[in-house]
């Protein structure tokens, strides 16, 4: 299998300018292949959202290489960057981060929409059969605001998958759910990497979880403690 | 595009409170600026009405100005194909000359009119209070303040002495200028009557005209005159006679425009410091669609629609209120007789162009909070949830 993303000698620093930078992540090397279902663990600290806001585009690395797609984005425009990311990576967060003020159905449009590609019959069929499959039809036209934490994560996870990504990245995806939610939640990430043979790489402090994972990367201060495939 | 024009609407929409007090903000200074103008516009109309809407705006005399204008009516002709501005002109002559009655004598300045022409100038048609115009040889025409004085009535005849003679006239009527200087010392008589009395019916002692745009009185003076130079005759017009009223106007003008200008700062400060906060109330929602790889460009565009629609709605509201207050003050603020203190003047031309400065000023306030947002990153606002 092709690597799908790729982090070459990664090295994060914060406040390098200050008297006492911080460095969170020394020289990490990790790949990920296509249609993976991948797990990060590791203690709070310990650099490992800082890793995943890296491998999505969202914070730059102090120094080396982030290939997306076998394209290194560290060389990218800011523009083309924002491309990439609508085009190839979906995101879960902990904290749902819907548009409060749309529905449910339009969230789930919304990275469609921000291609700029007219809204068809296909993509909405396809947004329609996604909140399907995560169990929301009869909620879809609810604003936001007016759902569950559940709801809320179920609609997020359909979002991150309108544009058909290669990758999902998940920060602590469940974080905020009870436990039988939280098992929804992975059945449902689970069927989606069998379905679409999207790669998901999934943050979580939950050992139960993670075990179910194709692979499990701990982090420790900032560098690889563990890497077990299955 | 079109999604960052929904989302500002949403944004917007989603609290109804804050939008509206934002778009109140704008309509009231729209509004104050509608009333302003319509009220110093309206006011200067009617001070500019008054003291020259019934005279003329330029006259045309000798250079000599004790003797007469001759062969008038060719110079009348020439006069007329130099401007287009020119509305009416009519030849006056003016004498004067004192009225007796008894042992009562008062100095008045008998003047000759084409009564058709001069109407058009003086409206004398709506200031007879009793009465005709004079229409005969020898009639005269009088100011209300002279009928009480000398105790005249239509019909009466009186004595004038007039360039040392003395003539018998027929009081046909009287005439009410509201100008007291005007009502005790106006005599008004056919052109025929003061020609015949100079005993030449080719002279007259000026040309008066009044012009479509009042304020070209002193271009279209300087033209005439250039026009004139190679004869014995000069023009007189409104506006070297009122400087003083001129400059008054002037003063109202730039203090208005003063009050117009720091009313549009105070609604621009008004809206960029509201939607600089917005901007912090939703940079959630703007680091959720950075992640989803929404254009930095097309983030700001949300802020610059928000400050449109704003606009767009403060300027009709302003523009609703501004006309309501007009209205208002037209209809109950009244003198005793029942017409307006200022009779307001409403320009739609003025109005279009406090609206669209509204809507400018709005998105302009809008790009400070627009830059923000275009700025934002997702990580400062993934880091600070």
């Amino acid at each position: 299998m092709p690597n799908i993303v790729e982090l070459r000698h990664i090295n994060k620093i914060y406040g390098e300018k200050t008297t006492n930078p911080t460095q969170v992540i020394f020289d990490l090397n990790l790949s990920f292949e296509e249609s993976t279902f991948n797990s990060i663990i590791g203690q709070s600290g310990s650099g490992k959202s800082t890793l995943l806001n890296i491998l999505g585009t969202l914070d730059k690395a102090t120094s080396g290489d982030v290939l997306i797609n076998q394209k290194d984005t560290q060389k990218m425009s800011k523009n083309q960057v924002s491309k990439l990311r609508n085009e190839t990576i979906g995101f879960i967060f902990q904290f749902h981060y819907l548009l409060p003020e749309f529905t449910a159905l339009e969230n789930v449009l919304l990275p469609y929409r921000i291609s700029k590609k007219p809204i068809t019959k296909e993509v909405m069929d396809r947004a329609l059969e996604l909140l399907e499959i995560v169990g929301l039809t009869k909620v879809k036209d609810n604003l936001a605001v007016n759902m569950s934490g559940g709801q809320q994560q179920r609609v997020a996870i359909a979002r991150s998958l309108i544009n058909n990504p290669k990758i999902i990245l998940a920060d602590e995806p469940t974080g905020n759910l009870d436990s039988d939610t939280t098992e929804q939640v992975y059945e449902l990430l689970r069927r989606i990497n069998e379905t679409y043979k999207t790669t998901f790489i999934i943050i979580t402090h939950d050992r139960h979880i993670a075990e179910k994972a194709d692979r499990i990367i701990e982090i420790k201060d900032g560098r690889i403690n563990l890497d077990i495939k299955k | 595009m079109k999604l960052a024009l929904q989302i500002a609407w949403r944004f917007l929409s989603s609290a109804k409170r804050q939008t509206f007090i934002i778009i109140l903000g704008i309509a009231v200074g729209v509004s104050v600026q509608v009333f302003i103008g319509s009220l110093i516009t309206g006011l200067q109309k009617s001070l500019v009405d008054t003291t020259i809407g019934s005279s003329s705006h330029i006259s045309v005399l000798a250079a000599d100005d004790t003797s007469f204008v001759d062969d008038y009516m060719t110079i009348v002709d020439d006069l007329e194909s130099q401007s287009s501005q020119i509305e009416v002109l009519s030849p006056v002559v003016n004498i004067g000359g004192i009225l007796q009655k008894g042992t009562d004598k008062n100095e008045i300045l008998f003047r000759g009119f084409d009564l058709n022409l001069a109407n058009e100038i003086y409206g004398f048609d709506s200031k007879i209070t009793e009465g005709n115009l004079p229409t005969q040889l020898n009639d005269i025409l009088l100011g209300i303040s002279l009928k009480d004085e000398l105790d005249l009535n239509v019909g009466d005849t009186i004595e004038i002495e007039i360039l040392g003679n003395l003539r018998t006239l027929n009081v046909v009527g009287f005439f009410d200028f509201n100008v007291s200087v005007i009502n005790s010392t106006w005599g008004i008589g056919t052109l025929a009557t003061l020609q015949d009395i100079i005993g030449d019916t080719n002279a007259i002692s000026a040309i008066e005209m009044q012009i479509k745009d009042v304020f070209e009185a002193e271009n279209l003076a300087l033209v005439l005159d250039t026009y004139l130079s190679s004869s014995e005759l000069v023009t007189e017009n409104w506006m070297a006679q009122n400087q003083s009223l001129l400059s008054g106007l002037q003063g109202q003008s730039t203090s208005s425009l003063m009050i117009q200008v720091f009313v549009i700062i105070s609604v621009v400060l008004g809206i960029s410091s509201v939607l600089a906060i917005t901007v912090m109330q939703k940079s959630k929602q703007i680091g959720i669609l950075k992640a989803m790889g929404i254009l930095d460009q097309d983030a700001s565009k949300v802020f610059l629609f928000e400050g449109f629609i704003l606009g767009i709605f403060g300027a009709i509201g302003g523009v609703l209120l501004g006309l309501g207050l007009t209205f208002s003050f037209t209809t109950f603020a009244l003198n005793p007789d029942g017409t307006p203190v200022v009779p307001l003047f409403i320009d739609p031309g003025f109005i279009a162009l406090s609206a669209g400065i509204a809507l400018l000023a709005s998105t302009l306030a809008s790009l400070i909070p627009a830059i923000k947002s275009s700025k934002m990153t997702v990580i400062e606002v993934i880091r600070n949830a």
